[in-house]
């Protein structure tokens, strides 16, 4: 079976500052894979890489096709959800508004009225908050906002730029545990980047690592959380 | 008391026309953070459009109509043609851009259609039918202004489009990785922006006269509409609009004489910006240098 996401000699750069030296990874449908890696390594570019938010060298397929210099939206209609670095909440129209943004691009109205109902069941408290100013909820509901945001899309493939950022731990913890379901029932692929390696590697079925913009170490989450050099630099044991 | 009713009432159907004006610039800001000098002489030249219309035999409505999508286009096409290429040109360049557009249209108008004033139709009868205080055509206007403000905000509160277009404005970034077209979203609002405005032009023409100058007074008025009510609130700009034309009829009948109606733009300009910048509504926008 090919690959979903087949990524070769990525290299990225902002203005004349090289971020990726030829990053490659592949990731499998149905698989959850995370990038590791210190600040400044280059996660959150090769997300954003992925997604024509920079621009980049080298070679990205989807599903068998490139997507390498393709303009975002065009990305996006093909089925990737990128949620990203500092949440992109819709901050001056309601919380139900930027759900139904998410699903700006389907045609199929019902199915997008029963997808409402799905993500507020995963997270009540955004149906509680469905008339408020998206700019006015807390930290925690807007990064499960940006998670339901991209739900929305119905997307193959999720794209998580550290979901769990500035939150508290508790709500760490059930944020990823819907991820997983999100992941096993529906089938949605995802490729975390996070800086939290412990919950990440809890998570995720694969894992990169990277350092300065190329991935120096790969293999199944359980292969990377026992790698010596792993647990001491980025789990602290 | 008489003189002061039909002063105000005027002034609400001069400053309903200044209110779109300002609503078509707070679009453009919205989206672009720029304010659109050439505003006025698009909707000057849609204007011109529909007096040609009109003079070829076309009937009124049909000819209003035929203008506003003729308006619309034209400020597609605008954007798609020249301020596309200076999207991402440093401030002053786009500008610069702003005010080349308002000479060329300027000037293209007055070569197709002369300098020579011409009277533009009103589409209300000359008798009084709102009362003694008002004119048919200060009425009607005021009707015709309050159908466009309100369709642009049921199509901007209620319509996915709407939406969309709010959401580009407000953030692109996140606007593109929800599938929306950004561009065509500027395309569009500046294209909603020209039509807004050739509505206004139409609307202020049987007062002021037809001539490629008109819209320069009206574009200071509806700046500084848009300014007292906030350049990043709509609401605002419309509230902006009305109570400028209002003070405008006010103190130029009563407190300084009409010629120096003008000056009351220029003064509120500078008073807002000095006192109070972000005007009534307005946010106060912090930059972390």
């Amino acid at each position: 079976m090919a690959a979903l996401l087949q990524v070769s000699g990525l290299h990225a750069s902002y203005g004349p500052t090289r971020v990726l030296h030829g990053i490659d990874f592949a990731m499998d449908e149905g698989t959850i894979t995370t990038l590791l890696g210190a600040n400044g390594a280059g996660k959150t570019t090769t997300l954003r890489a992925l997604c024509g938010m920079v621009k980049t060298q080298g070679e990205v397929k989807f599903d068998g096709e490139r997507i390498d210099g393709k303009p975002t939206e065009n990305i996006v209609r093909k089925g990737i959800a990128h949620v990203p670095d500092g949440r992109g909440t819709f901050v001056n129209v309601t919380t139900e508004e930027n759900l139904r943004l998410g699903a700006y691009t389907r045609k199929d109205r019902h199915a997008v009225e029963s997808d409402l109902e799905r993500v507020y069941g995963y997270f009540p408290r955004l149906k509680e908050r469905r008339e408020q100013q998206a700019g006015t909820l807390s930290g925690g509901e807007q990064q499960m906002l940006a998670v339901s945001r991209a739900l929305m899309l119905r997307p193959r493939l999720m794209l998580l730029d550290e979901p769990s950022f500035g939150l508290a731990p508790l709500i760490v913890q059930e944020l990823f545990e819907i991820l997983r379901t999100v992941n096993e029932k529906e089938k949605v692929s995802m490729l975390v980047v996070e800086q939290n390696a412990a919950m990440a590697l809890e998570l995720a079925d694969h894992a990169y690592v990277i350092e300065t913009g190329r991935v120096v170490l790969s293999g199944t989450a359980a292969e990377i959380k026992s790698n010596d050099a792993v647990r001491r630099s980025y789990l602290g044991y | 008391m008489d003189e002061f009713l039909r002063q105000v009432l005027a002034g609400l159907a001069t400053g309903g026309i200044y209110a779109s004006l300002a609503l078509a610039l707070v679009m453009i800001y919205q989206a672009t953070h720029l304010v659109n000098f050439a505003q006025g002489e698009l909707a000057m030249f849609a204007t011109y459009f529909a007096w040609s219309l009109i003079d070829a035999g076309v009937p009124y409505w049909p000819a209003f109509l035929l203008t506003v999508a003729f308006a619309f286009v034209l400020g597609v096409l605008i954007e798609r043609v020249i301020i596309r290429p200076v999207e991402n040109a440093p401030v002053l360049a786009v500008v610069v851009v702003f005010i080349a557009l308002l000479v060329i249209l300027n000037s293209v108008a007055g070569w197709i259609y002369s300098y020579t004033i011409k009277t533009f139709p009103s589409p209300f009868p000359e008798e009084p039918i709102f009362g003694q205080y008002i004119t048919s055509h200060e009425g009607g206007a005021i009707g015709v202004t309050m159908v466009v403000l309100l369709l642009l905000y049921l199509f901007f509160r209620f319509t996915p489009l709407g939406l969309a277009m709010r959401a580009a404005a407000q953030n692109p970034d996140s606007a593109r990785l929800v599938g929306i077209r950004v561009g065509w979203m500027l395309a569009l609002g500046w294209g909603l922006a020209a039509a807004v405005g050739g509505v206004a032009g139409m609307m202020v023409a049987p007062i002021v006269f037809l001539d490629p100058n008109m819209m320069g007074g009206v574009l200071l008025y509806a700046f500084a509409a848009a300014l007292v009510g906030g350049i990043d609130n709509p609401a605002g700009a419309v509230f902006g609009g009305f109570l400028v034309g209002v003070l405008e009829n006010l103190l130029g009948a009563f407190v300084i004489g009409n010629e120096l109606k003008l000056a009351v733009a220029l003064v509120l300009i500078i008073g807002v910006l000095v006192v109070k910048p972000s005007g009534f509504f307005g946010k106060v926008l912090v930059t972390r240098v």
